[in-house]
């Protein structure tokens, strides 16, 4: 048992150091004097001036748009590529299919950000469309990686679920669509809010990929928390953070407390 | 059937046309002039319709130092990030999977749930602590271990903790997965058998876990590889990953053309390693299903 031992301790190391970092932030949020990393005694004032910075807010409002569409859209597509890969069996172009499911998963933020401007800078000269880089262009972009991810979530739960409810379905007389919403998809429902919500989250997260394709005036709320910190630690992001941290956990929580009771 | 080929054909387009089809677009623009217009390249076809290619860039990156050694430093920390994980995250998932069934779920809880909070800042809580007047500086003077601030941020070793402490998660779930459904019985059949315990881990755990192992490694080496913001808000100006000079070459030099042809060769890189990635996912599922 010598071994497990060294594990648990290894677990409890791993564990400071995802949660250290943090805490200390949430502490520093709290912190009076303006140089971020002196103790100047307790204060809420940066939630103050959080409150009162327009930049912020407008951010904040735009990234909140485009997460809730975002997710929505690759929860409808994501959806049916699961769908696709699970239950349809061997189809032509299956191979880069999957592949084109798997990459964006790994893929760079780099590449896939720069790839995606370029694609809408050559639209743009062919089509005129997009006129301007904004909401629609990220939206798109943060569609194409989050759907990956929402297809793994459906994938993984239909290939663990069996098969011959649907197939009694259709015994009985049921037409493939019917089947479709009344028996496949309320039972993958919980993986499709999975997948919204983890959608919804890798857009509200995401920097590298918006800074490509979005044009002027087009910052989200992780774009204009990017320009303040490449300077370093500034309190008012200290106070963000730590609302984001709170707003998280507690949803994060509380959505795992209902899982574990509606299993019961 | 109808309606499977329309659930079919729409992710799969969208796939094409936003995925896909911009790699032909980088290629393509990799063999470009940078020049001064909007866009800021030359085209593909001159006015009379002749193709015009250059290779100029790819010389350039093949010949220039700098890139060579940017790539090679990438593919390095990347590695050594990942072997990290690996380190740490090998015995975590093992505790995890070999706590009873009620704490099990709090401490997998635990590992996601920063996974959901932002990625940059939970970076930007890294600048906090390394800083040089930082918590971590703070409490080894306090200690009495140091009479100075050490150098930690903007270095390497900041890169390394940034890198590991954003992808650990990647690196436990999938161990985790593996060692939950390994039979504990083997291991101590094996002991019982007379194997000492690192025998037993080497002939029994290892390659029962190989599989969550891979897919961990390809989970954060891939990734970690094209890192942009870690390296510009932890490392210093020597600490050059590939990633973050791509981001300047378009962003600051405006050379779009040269850019492009970073991303190529980048994703040439990392061909093998996503290839590998698909085709062991495959199997799992298919394996599973």
């Amino acid at each position: 048992m010598k071994r497990s031992r060294f594990a648990l301790s290894v677990l409890a190391f791993g564990y400071a150091f995802l949660y250290i970092p943090l805490v200390s932030v949430i502490i520093y949020s709290f912190n009076d004097s303006r140089l971020a990393t002196v103790w100047g005694g307790f204060s809420t004032r940066w939630y103050g001036e959080l409150v009162k910075n327009e930049q912020v807010l407008e951010a904040a409002f735009l990234s909140l748009r485009i997460a809730v569409v975002t997710a929505t859209l690759a929860t409808l597509l994501g959806t049916m590529a699961g769908m696709a890969l699970a239950r349809f069996g061997r189809f032509r172009g299956r191979t880069l299919f999957s592949g084109m499911i798997t990459s964006p998963l790994v893929m760079p933020e780099v590449i896939t950000g720069l790839s995606l401007l370029l694609l809408f800078v050559s639209l743009q000269q062919l089509t005129g469309w997009p006129a301007q880089r904004g909401f629609s262009t990220i939206t798109i972009a943060h569609t194409t990686f989050a759907l990956a991810y929402v297809t793994v979530i459906v994938q993984s739960r239909l290939a663990s679920m069996d098969e011959s409810l649907e197939e009694a379905a259709m015994d009985l007389g049921g037409r493939p669509l019917r089947v479709v919403f009344d028996i496949t998809l309320p039972l993958i429902a919980p993986a499709m809010v999975a997948g919204w919500l983890l959608a919804f989250t890798l857009s509200l997260d995401d920097v590298v990929i918006a800074s490509f394709v979005s044009g002027p005036g087009g910052s989200t709320l992780p774009m204009v928390i990017f320009s303040k910190i490449r300077l370093g630690v500034t309190p008012d992001i200290n106070a963000l953070a730590t609302l984001i941290i709170v707003v998280v956990s507690l949803g994060v929580v509380i959505a795992w407390w209902a899982g574990t009771r509606s299993r019961r | 059937m109808f309606w499977q080929r329309v659930a079919t054909a729409v992710p799969y387009l969208w796939l094409l046309v936003f995925f896909l089809a911009p790699f032909a677009i980088i290629l393509k623009i990799s063999f470009a002039d940078p020049i001064i217009a909007q866009p800021p390249f030359t085209p593909l076809l001159d006015e009379n319709g002749v193709p015009r290619i250059t290779v100029d860039n790819y010389i350039f990156l093949l010949t220039d130092k700098l890139y060579i050694v940017t790539y090679l430093k990438s593919v390095f920390m990347a590695a050594v990030a990942t072997v990290l994980c690996l380190l740490l995250g090998f015995p975590m998932a093992y505790a995890i999977a070999r706590s009873d069934a009620s704490t099990r779920n709090i401490l997998l809880l635990l590992i996601i749930l920063p996974f959901w909070i932002s990625f940059l800042l939970r970076v930007y809580a890294w600048m906090g602590l390394l800083n040089n007047y930082g918590v971590v500086n703070n409490l080894l003077l306090w200690l009495g271990l140091i009479d100075r601030p050490l150098q930690l941020i903007y270095t390497d070793l900041a890169i390394y903790i940034g890198l590991v402490y954003s992808y650990l998660p990647f690196m436990v779930l999938p161990l985790y997965a593996t060692l939950e459904r390994m039979d504990p019985d083997l291991v101590e059949a094996s002991q019982d058998l007379g194997a000492s315990p690192s025998q037993a881990f080497r002939d029994v755990t290892w390659p029962l876990a190989r599989p969550g192992v891979i897919a961990g490694c390809l989970l954060v080496f891939i990734p970690a590889m094209g890192e942009y913001v870690i390296p510009y808000l932890l490392g210093g100006p020597e600490s050059l990953m590939i990633g973050r000079v791509l981001f300047d070459e378009f962003f600051v030099n405006r050379d779009w053309p040269l850019a492009s042809s970073v991303a190529i060769v980048l994703l040439l890189l990392l061909v093998a390693p996503i290839v590998f990635l698909q085709r062991h996912r495959r199997e799992e599922v298919e394996g599973a299903g």
